[in-house]
Parts: structure tokens; sequence; C-alpha cells
């Protein structure tokens, strides 16, 4: 019997992008099963040893009354429970459906929407049970799952900074475009993950880390407003990947209910 | 010595010079809609007819009337990320079989020549200077880096809406701490050498000494700098001023506004923070400790054994205004502001520090 730490990867709602960043780790993927026993990991092999587990990479969010039963039971079999992307942190993209009404989209959507048994809303990992660890992002930072599954390995703590985007374009040369070219970017209340990289391409940060701690994102939002950008362009902006984090969900809440106001 | 001619169409003369001396040119250049610090082969890569216009949290690039080499005034980067680089491997280690194996970085064999050094930049390598290389403990990092370099500065002819470098006393005319000083006329530059390194490379180019009417030309460019600065920060008493208001409501009022995202910090030239971390791979065989760039500004930076020391945006940004402005003096002598502007012009919600001075100044409501 194997004495490596077991690991298992499961999937919620989700697009599958940050379980394959696993896959795509090639240059350290054979180090890693040479220190963990993958012992259920759906995406890369249909060998599944039954739990429990030492630490369980989840992804998704939870959308429907199975998965709220399901992730209940990963917590039981898991001693680790990791939470990886933002789906599984923050309810990803399909918690648009939050903000609308879900019955509507499955009579748009399926031909026997009596057949779908759904919840009315996506929500994070850390709603339903208690996340050990969270890794950001959409997809996550290959580097920094790496660093997670070291660090787990070695018993210390992951290296996973939590300062703004801002930093890391600054550290890389990268000019502010936010301040040069007046492209609202959300860097600047966005946590750091990516190595800042869409700003090095042109355009604005959009926020796929999630919050950084202690986020003024309301001050960023009043900065655009006054030079110009409306709540119809930023509301979308902030509804993303993380929109329905607390701290961008509260600000376009205020501009969405400003945009209200003005129709 | 007096001040010499060198015809513009010579200015390539001189980067052959360095380059021939072995320096790796680094100066302006026109990139990502900027004017940037950046490696340059040639005076084509001088930002030649474009200049800046900033306002608090704005930079635009625009192109000038004429064809001035140098007619802007500062920009996103300063050179402190060529003599305190971003990120730097202080040491690796290896696992073997008797112990760890201990591995110093190499020496860097790279000696940089900084083309276009404003005063106010001059002036923040002083204080760096200060920071890195004359206290208890000397960086090695910065002095290999230091040691090495040869400075060209540029005294400036314009001044940003940001500027408020006669505030400091750091500029706007260079006055020491280079090897050369050029001032930019339509059709020469003016040319004060700074150094025996300085003298060494004029003796080397096809210099003339400068007419009475040339030099009154540059005296006469060098004072328009003078007279476009519109920015003041008052600099009486501040130490104690910012030290004897630290409960001052205009600390809440600017926290409501600042996105702690250490973009001033990152953008000021005299700015020295770092963290030091250790990245291992994933066996835990070979280590490297890594120096990188942080800020005051980040949740984490004063993370200490039982959480963090300062804990809100309004602690953060009160700590960082009154070490640049106040204990800095305390500490090294001098003020840690050299008054660029930098961090007025990329604050992304366009906070200015002069105008957060003044508030300070006035009794809270």
């Amino acid at each position: 019997m194997s004495t490596k730490p077991k690991l298992a990867v499961f999937k919620f709602a989700s697009c599958d992008g940050c379980q394959l960043t696993l896959l795509d780790a090639e240059d350290e993927l054979l180090d890693i099963a040479g220190a963990l026993d993958i012992a259920c990991f759906l995406e890369a092999s249909s060998r599944v040893v039954p739990g429990p587990y030492d630490v369980a990479l989840v992804e998704g969010s939870i959308t429907t009354p199975h998965d709220a039963e399901r992730i209940r039971e990963v917590r039981r079999q898991s001693k680790y429970l990791v939470a990886i992307g933002a789906c599984a942190t923050a309810g990803g993209i399909q918690a648009l459906r939050n903000w609308a009404d879900s019955q509507e989209f499955l009579a748009a959507v399926y031909a026997r929407p009596d057949y779908i048994e759904t919840l009315a809303t996506s929500t994070a990992l850390a709603d339903h049970v208690t996340v050990d660890f969270e890794l950001r992002g959409c997809p996550i930072n290959r580097g920094q799952l790496v660093e997670v599954i070291a660090a787990l390995v070695a018993g210390r703590r992951p290296r996973t900074p939590n300062h703004g985007v801002c930093l890391d374009c600054k550290r890389r040369g990268t000019v502010c475009i936010s301040v040069a070219r007046g492209v609202p970017c959300l860097g600047p209340v966005t946590q750091s993950g990516c190595g800042a990289i869409c700003p090095a391409y042109d355009r604005g940060c959009y926020g796929c880390h999630g919050p950084a701690p202690q986020a003024n994102v309301a001050s960023l939002a009043e900065h655009w407003v006054r030079s110009g950008a409306g709540p119809a362009q930023l509301v979308p902006l902030l509804r993303n990947f993380n929109g329905f984090t607390p701290e961008f969900r509260r600000v376009s809440d205020e501009l969405a209910a400003r945009l209200a106001a003005t129709e | 010595m007096p001040d010499l001619l060198l015809q513009k169409g010579d200015l390539q003369l001189l980067f052959d010079r360095l380059s021939g001396d072995g320096f790796r040119l680094v100066g302006p250049t026109v990139s990502q809609e900027a004017i940037v610090y950046d490696e340059i082969a040639s005076v084509g890569d001088l930002p030649r007819g474009w200049t800046d216009v900033q306002a608090p949290g704005s930079y635009r690039l625009e192109p000038r009337s004429d064809e001035a080499f140098f007619g802007y005034v500062v920009g996103p980067h300063s050179w402190k990320k060529y003599l305190f680089p971003p990120l730097a491997t202080l040491l690796t280690a290896d696992r073997t079989d008797s112990g760890w194996a201990m591995h110093a970085p190499p020496e860097p064999t790279e000696k940089y020549a900084f083309i276009g050094v404003r005063a106010c930049e001059l002036a923040a390598i002083k204080v760096q200077d200060r920071v890195f290389l004359e206290g208890a403990y000397v960086d090695p990092i910065y002095k290999a880096r230091r040691d090495r370099c040869f400075i060209v500065a540029v005294n400036c002819t314009q001044a940003a809406a940001t500027c408020f470098c006669t505030s400091m006393n750091t500029g706007p005319r260079c006055q020491a701490g280079f090897d050369l000083a050029l001032t930019e006329l339509s059709a020469a530059f003016i040319v004060e050498a700074g150094s025996d390194s300085g003298r060494q490379v004029c003796g080397q180019l096809p210099l003339r000494e400068a007419t009475p009417a040339e030099r009154a030309a540059a005296e006469a460019a060098r004072a328009q700098a003078v007279a476009g600065i519109s920015k003041r920060l008052e600099t009486e008493g501040i130490r104690d001023l910012l030290l004897t208001n630290l409960e001052h409501p205009r600390w809440a009022d600017v926290a409501a506004r600042c996105l702690s995202c250490a973009n001033c910090t990152m953008v000021c030239p005299t700015c020295f923070c770092s963290s030091v971390g250790e990245v291992t791979d994933l066996k835990g065989d070979h280590v490297e400790r890594q120096r990188q760039w942080d800020s005051c500004f980040n949740v984490d930076f004063s993370r200490m054994n039982g959480g963090v020391v300062r804990n809100d945006v309004r602690s953060r940004y009160r700590q960082w205004l009154t070490h640049k402005l106040a204990s800095w003096i305390d500490q090294f002598g001098q003020s840690g502001c050299v008054g660029c502007g930098r961090c007025i012009t990329w604050c992304p919600v366009a906070i200015d520090l002069t105008e957060e001075v003044a508030a300070l100044r006035e009794p809270g409501p």
C-alpha cells in the first residue's frame, strides 16, 4: 500500500479548464505523479480508488441540488479540500444566473424544462462546505497549482501572493493602460496570480483572479464614471467570472441601480 | 571645463563611444504608447518628435511640432529598474548527499550607460545610494550595478503639470551626480562634464566651446522648465506636520479614494521595499531565494507572527506618506520625495500627494 498522499480531482459546474491545467503541467507531471498517488482524476484516467483522500482539488460551482449533496460527500472524504478556479471560489461566469430568473433560462433553452433540476443560483464551494484553500483564477495559473501541490507535499503554506495585479504590471515594466490610454482595467482591485497578462497585450484586466483583499472597487468605479465611462460599460466588466464575489457584486449592483434610475 | 557644443548630428558619436567602451545603452524610447526606458541601439530609438502630456491619473503620448530628442519629462519607468531590479536571485541551493550546497548568484557583467537622466532622477539615485550603499549594510546587487554605470543627464526644458522638483530643491537643473549633462537646443546640445570619465568621453568627441549666445540659449531653454512648473508642495515644517497629525480626518478621506494598488510606490524612483521568498522545485531539491519589488500598500507586507499590522487602507496610505515625507528625514537625513510627480500621474484614481499634504495643513472639521 502506497504511503504517498492520495490526490483526487473532482468537477462540478465548470468548463474543465482548471483541471486541464494539471494535465497541462507537462514538465512537472511526472514529479507530481511521483509525489502523490493520483487516486481519482477522471479527466486523466478511468481508474478510481475510493476515498478517503488526503487532498481533493475541486473545480466548479454548485448549481444543482445533486451537486449540493455531492460536495458534502467530497468534503467528508477529503482531509484537505482545495477549491480551484473562479467557479469553485466565486460561482463562475454561470453565476450571472443569480441576477436573473433561472426558470426563464430553462424554458428558453430546453424542450422539456421539467426534466431539469437546478438551483436558482450558482455559488462557490465555500458557501456549502468548509474549504481549506482557494486557488483563484479563470483558469488557475499552472505555476500556482504546482506551487500549491508542492507546498502540500512539503507540509508548508503555499506561496500564492494576494496583492493586486498592478504590482505585477510594474515588475514586468508594462505601462499602465488605464492611465496612458484611458482603458477601464480591473487590475488595481484584482488579485495577482496570472502574471498580469492582459495589460501586456493591450487590454484591461477583467478580474479573472477575483478581488484583491480590501479591494476598493467603489473608488475605482467612481473614477471611471467621472472619466466618462458609463455604468452600461462598467456593469458587464464587473459581472464577469468573479462577478458574484461580494466586492464586485456590491459595486455592480450600485451601478446597475443607477443605470435603472436613468432609464 | 567650459560648456561645450555637440552638433545634433554627432549625438550618435557619443552613443558609439559609450558602446565602444562596453556600455549597454539604456534610454528613452517610445513603447506601449509611452516614453519608457529600455535598451537602445542608436539615436533612431530616441523619442524624437514626441512628448508627454500629464495630469493626475493621466498620461498621453503626443507628437511635438519640432524634432526634439528629449522633449518630454519623465515617464512610467525610472532608472531604479536597472539599479534595483524588480526580481533578483539572492542565492540558490541544491540538496546533495552531504547536505545543502549554497551558491551565490553570478556577478552582473553588464554595465549600463543611462541616457537622458533628469535632475529629479539624479536626486532619486542619490536617495537610493543613501539607502543601499551608505548605511550599515551595503546591498551588493545595487552596488555592482551602480559602480559601473555612466550617466548622461539631460536638463529639462519643459515641465509637466505634475512636476514639483522646485519644491523639493532637486531640479530642474542638473547640478551633480552625472558624467555628462546635456541641454538640448534646436540644432545642438550644450554639454557639461561632471566627472573624469565624462571629461574623457568629451575628449573623444568633436566638440567645440559654446559661444556666449549658445550658452544664453541653453539658459533660456532651462528657464522654460522652471517657468512651466505650476505644482507646489509646501515643505516648511513638513516632518512635524505629518508626524503630529496622525489622527487627522484627511487620512480617512484619502483612504476612501485610495485603491492601495501600490502603483505610486512602484513608479516612485526612491521607493526601495522588497520581499524575499524561497521558491522550490516540486521535490524540494533545488531552492532559489528571490527578492522582488514589494510595497507597503500590500496587505501582507506588514504581516508578522500574529497578524497584519497595517490592516486598512488608511494606515497604509498614512505609512507611505509619512515615511516618504517625514520619517525618511529621520532615517536618512533627507526627504524621500524628489518631486518627479510620477505617483500623481500614475495613480489610477488621480490622488495627488501635494493636495493631501495641503489638506493636512488645514485643521480637521
